[in-house]
């Protein structure tokens, strides 16, 4: 039996104080199509992106073919013969399929292009890959199932022996994953190593021969797809007991303070309809592209909704979001926590106008105080906090302004257990006091342990509701990613 | 599905339909004034626009990188009175050093807004701003506030670009000889298909292996050494040079340069429409003075196709799902 | 917004402000009279006026470079508006009013027509000039009522200038703005992060909106200013003057990323520019060289930290 042609050994790999890898293996064999499997925030983006030459191991091997390699940069990557399909299109709009597939490697002649030669090419590769579309169409007209394939044909022109697969039915129709699913065997009839990553565990059993499973940075397990059952692979997976992690309150859930009508935005999510009462906390599961932030975003006001309608409760004072990107969306970087905080309630602070250093001063004592934030003072840049206290800035400015609706965007990624369960605690709190909250979150424990209820979306729709006792994991991974 | 097919480039489509508009405006005249369509007309308005169409191909490069290029005129200026002033001290040398001088000279100032644009990564707008009186203010010193007139220019200098060729200026045979090879090049060379990779997805590019900032500064020095050539060409041509010539006209060309199709945000823009979008311009010009509007209102209507042109790619520019994008 | 950084660039202008004016008085004798630094302000404050509020839309991630080209439309707005025999008061509303207009007109490109700012102001920019050389063409309007020559022309106590007066008031004021109240942080904000503040529940166009506009209303207070001291209006009035303003913005601390700046640094970097101006003018240095030094200056500004950051 010939060594597989990819080889990752012990990768470790951190960001700031975040650990994404620890410990990670991986074996891709020739002639293999091997399934990439794993919660948000695994590792398997990081993973792929080490293969792609984007980031760095901090530590580990990687070989190919036998031997042992440093992939420093994209182009490495490629030399090795290593593609990857990314779900973002790295595409060129601007510039023809043909030309997009040969982008800084077109075939030349005294620094001119020989465009016979390169079209002549192109048409080879898009027709052994079967593709609906020619050369000769400029790539903004393709659609992401097409740009996909353009991506499979731009790898095959470095003779890519390696091809990763980063989620690449997320918005894909049947029929064109069928399409991409023949491709896929062709190359793996050919001799390549593909390397997969599906939340979808019917294209899982359908198309992979093998399967590597990850958890919290860790390859878990790895074998033969024919050896298990998918109840195994979602046990694999989930691996924690749920048990009282989490401080669960019994509230009685009173008025209804948010009501969602048909609502629906295009492209985006369609006819989702729910009610939040006071005192509770209503988890949102959902894999990636289910739609649930652009939920959020047209609730809290920053696009609006193509249909339906969604209203608060008369007497309900004002919904808060706190956003996915803390970095990006929920802080402002350069200022200081007190700043930060005083941002959304400046009206409050200074209702005739005129910012009170004291005021904020005190305000943001207030909360670093109730929850806990790890700073110097209030004048600390927010940018010098960790992850785990910025989040916290980012709830205590929202919690200052007492909405009566709190919605929470994946309100723990990537911070430590401590500043899990302090946000876990302030949540609850809420709750307590009369807030309804819609906490959206990838990860299985943290849903099931804090939700009184479950909704549960898949490519844009509320696909089930689990009351808290009918929410497991299996039954929420199942609603969240059956095709 | 059908639309995949289609083998029609959009930027082609839009240069077809342009060129059809043009030529419905270049009709219309003609229609209203007859005099407007005969060949020694036409001759006049190719050398009229010449200059236009030149620096017009250079600054759709730059646009096309992502940047932009406001000290284009004054450099023109600059390097139009170093050749002028070279000139006059060496009045026997002949047209070819004047020519080297300009382009040289031209490309080094376009070199220096590269530099700054690519190394330190500082915004076009501020660094060509900046170049922009630096380059005037420095004609002043090399010329002491002095004009170089006709009668300081040897006969070689002016004739050059005022040779005929059946019926058509010297010059205006250069800028279709430039167009031309712009296009070709455009085409066919390596390096500017990288720069339309480059503008058109500076991320993605990256990934590729081209570095956008090289391509920013290979612009801008093409279009510098351009400039240079256009500076000799423009004191010929108007047999005189002093500190204020082409003094605003850097907005004429990205006037020119919109209008023709290069789009603002990078990535796109062809050589034929670069060329009829100076063509448009040059008929609206033209015809000022025949429907009896002063030239006076050149610049109004130069904002006003900027505008235009500006606001309708905007509404074009496919959104990605950010909420904002950060400005500056 | 720290407060180390702050204090060091201001400092460094102040010092070299100390140094400009210790030098001028060395190289000219006439330099150191206060009728002379009086005169002196007369180069920079209509400048710094329109420099006030640029440096606030900057902040806020902007940029308009039609500034120049709204003073010109405003002039000649007024100088028509006189030549109908409209008196003073009524011009000064004329002059406000256009760059009020122009300035929202800017706004509008930005916020609802999408347009970046860099080149929705470089459009207006040509339009606007463009329109104030078509309609004036060659001529020049000079029939402005005596009593218009007050406000650029007037003094308010001894030397000190009404012009002077006005900026120093609107200085104070736009310091107060922008470090004290709360729209002021919600400028720093926008600039910093303008999604972080939608998230926070701004409503950032509307301010962006805003900062054009009052950007053009300053730009119509600069006119009026310009137009009484030189009583005459030519579709090249100011011509340039975006080059300038801009700069004594960078130069001020302004960074040209957003996010960062001071009123006082705008204020210092006016008396820097202004006396260095009239201290070279003193010396018979015509002014477009001295649009070298500014443009060698902003490039320097920008440049400076930009490589400074690089190691």
């Amino acid at each position: 039996m010939e060594h597989p042609l990819l080889t990752l050994a012990d990768i470790r790999k951190s960001f700031g104080g975040v650990r994404a890898l620890e410990r990670a293996c991986l074996e891709l064999p020739r002639g293999a199509i091997t399934a990439l499997i794993g919660e948000n925030g695994a590792g398997k983006s990081t993973l792929v992106k080490i293969l792609s030459g984007i980031h760095q191991p901090d530590s580990g091997e990687i070989s190919f073919d036998g031997t042992a390699v440093r992939i420093a940069t994209p182009q490495a990557a490629r030399a090795l013969g290593i593609g990857v399909v990314h779900q973002e299109c790295l595409a060129f709009d601007n510039l023809s399929v043909a030309e997009n597939l040969f982008v800084n490697s077109q075939p030349t002649k005294a620094g001119l292009v020989n465009w016979p030669e390169l079209r002549a090419r192109a048409k080879t590769i898009l027709r052994e890959l079967q593709a609906d579309f020619d050369g000769d169409v400029p790539a903004g007209r393709l659609s992401i199932a097409q740009k996909h394939v353009m991506q499979i044909a731009r790898a095959l022109t470095h003779e890519s022996r390696v091809l990763i697969f980063d989620e690449p039915t997320a918005s894909l129709s049947q029929r064109e994953c069928t399409e991409l699913f023949r491709i896929m065997r062709a190359l793996r009839d050919s001799g390549c190593a593909l390397l997969f990553i599906s939340h979808k565990f019917e294209e899982i059993f359908e198309l992979a021969d093998r399967y590597a499973v990850f958890r919290d940075g860790v390859s878990v397990s790895a074998g033969r797809v024919s050896d298990v059952t998918s109840d195994e692979l979602i046990s694999l997976m989930v691996g924690r007991p749920v048990s009282q992690l989490f401080p669960k309150a019994e509230i009685r859930p009173g008025a209804e303070l948010l009501r969602v009508e048909h609502l629906s935005r295009d492209g985006e999510f369609d006819d989702v309809s729910f009610g939040l009462r006071a005192g509770e906390i209503v988890g949102l599961y959902g894999l990636v592209g289910a739609g649930r932030t652009e939920l959020a975003q047209v609730l809290f006001g920053i696009h609006p909704p193509t249909s339906g309608a969604f209203a608060l409760a008369a007497g309900t004072s004002g919904l808060a979001l706190v956003p996915e990107d803390r970095q990006g969306q929920g802080t402002v970087q350069p200022f200081s926590v007190a700043a930060n905080i005083a941002l959304p309630n400046l009206a409050r602070l200074a209702p005739r106008g005129w910012c009170n250093a004291a005021l904020e001063s005190g305000l943001a004592r207030e909360w670093i105080g109730r929850l806990g934030i790890k700073a110097r003072g209030p004048d600390q840049p927010v940018h010098q906090l960790s992850g785990g206290n910025q989040q916290k800035v980012v709830i205590a400015k929202w919690l200052a302004r007492n909405p009566g609706i709190l919605i929470l965007d994946e309100p723990t990624k990537g911070i430590d257990v401590g500043a899990k369960a302090a946000v876990h605690a302030v949540t609850t709190e809420f709750a307590r006091a009369g807030g309804a909250v819609l906490m959206i979150s990838s990860d299985l424990p943290e849903i099931i342990g804090m939700s009184d209820r479950v909704l549960v979306m898949r490519c844009g729709k509320i696909r089930g509701q689990f009351t808290r006792a009918q929410a497991t994991s299996e039954s929420l991974l199942r609603a969240a990613s059956d095709a | 599905m059908n639309a995949a097919r289609s083998r029609i480039s959009d930027s082609a489509r839009r240069d077809l339909a342009f060129a059809a508009l043009t030529l419905v405006l270049f009709l219309a005249v003609t229609w209203a004034f007859p005099g407007f369509a005969t060949p020694r007309s036409v001759a006049g308005l190719l050398d009229d626009t010449a200059i236009l169409i030149m620096l017009a191909l250079g600054q759709m490069l730059v646009i096309m990188a992502r940047g932009i290029d406001l000290s284009l005129a004054a450099n023109l200026a600059l390097c139009g009175m170093m050749a002028a002033l070279f000139n006059r001290a060496w009045p026997d040398a002949g047209v070819a050093p004047v020519l080297a001088l300009s382009l040289i000279a031209g490309g080094l100032l376009g070199a220096c807004n590269g530099l700054l644009v690519w190394k330190l990564r500082l915004p076009p707008i501020v660094v060509t701003l900046g170049t922009m009186s630096i380059y005037r203010g420095t004609i002043y010193l090399l010329s002491g506030g002095e004009w170089v007139n006709e009668n300081e220019m040897s006969r070689d200098f002016l004739a050059f670009p005022r040779g005929e060729l059946l019926g058509i200026s010297a010059l205006s045979w250069i800028s279709l000889a430039v167009a031309a090879a712009f296009g070709f090049v455009m085409q066919r060379s390596k390096t500017a298909r990288d720069l339309h990779a480059a503008g058109g997805n500076p991320e993605a590019a990256n990934y590729s292996g081209i570095d956008p900032g090289r391509m920013q500064f290979l612009a801008y020095t093409t279009c510098g050494a351009i400039a240079g050539v256009c500076g000799y060409l423009w004191v010929s041509r108007f047999a005189v040079a002093y500190t204020d010539i082409a003094l605003g006209f850097e907005l004429s060309v990205i006037a020119a340069c919109l209008i023709g199709g290069v789009a603002i945000s990078g990535g796109a823009g062809t050589a034929a429409g670069v060329v009829l979008g100076c063509l448009f311009i040059g008929i609206i010009r033209s015809s000022l003075p025949l429907v009896g509007i002063s030239a006076f209102w050149q610049m109004f209507i130069n904002g006003a196709v900027i505008l235009v042109a500006v606001l309708l790619s905007a509404r074009q520019r496919q959104f990605k799902r950010t909420i904002l994008e950060a400005r500056a | 917004m720290k407060a180390t950084t702050f204090l060091r660039w201001e400092a460094m202008l102040a010092a070299v402000l100390i140094a400009a004016f210790i030098v001028f008085s060395m190289l000219s004798p006439y330099f150191l009279s206060v009728d002379t630094l009086s005169d002196a302000t007369f180069n920079f404050t209509e400048r710094a006026i329109v420099a006030l509020p640029l440096a606030l839309l900057i902040i806020a991630g902007e940029i308009d470079i039609s500034v120049a080209a709204i003073i010109a439309l405003a002039s000649v707005a007024m100088g028509l508006g006189s030549a109908q025999g409209i008196g003073s008061a009524g011009l000064v509303v004329i002059g406000l009013g256009t760059g009020l207009l122009a300035g929202c007109i800017n706004g509008a490109l930005v916020t609802i027509g999408r347009v970046p700012s860099i080149v929705a102001t470089i459009g207006t920019m040509t339009l606007f000039r463009g329109a104030a050389y078509a309609v004036l063409g060659d001529r020049v309007l000079k029939d402005y009522p005596a009593s218009f020559a007050t406000f650029g022309q007037g003094y308010l106590i001894g030397p000190v200038s009404i012009e002077l007066t006005l900026f120093t008031l609107f200085a104070i004021l736009f310091g107060v703005f922008l470090h004290r109240t709360r729209w002021g942080r919600v400028t720093f904000a926008v600039g910093a992060n303008p999604v972080a503040s939608r998230y926070s529940g701004i409503a950032v166009n509307r301010y962006r909106f805003a900062l054009f506009a009052l950007t053009g209303l300053f730009s119509g207070v600069a006119a009026v200013l310009l137009t009484s001291r030189l009583g005459s209006t030519r579709p090249s009035i100011a011509q340039g003057w975006e080059l300038e303003i801009i700069s004594m913005v960078i130069l001020g601390g302004v960074s040209v990323w957003g996010g960062k700046g001071s009123i006082l640094g705008v204020v210092l970097a006016a008396l820097v520019f202004g006396l260095t101006t009239f201290g070279l003018g003193l010396m018979n240095i015509p002014g477009i060289v001295l649009s070298i030094f500014t443009g060698l200056l902003l490039i320097l500004v920008v440049a400076v930290p930009a490589l400074v950051s690089r190691r």
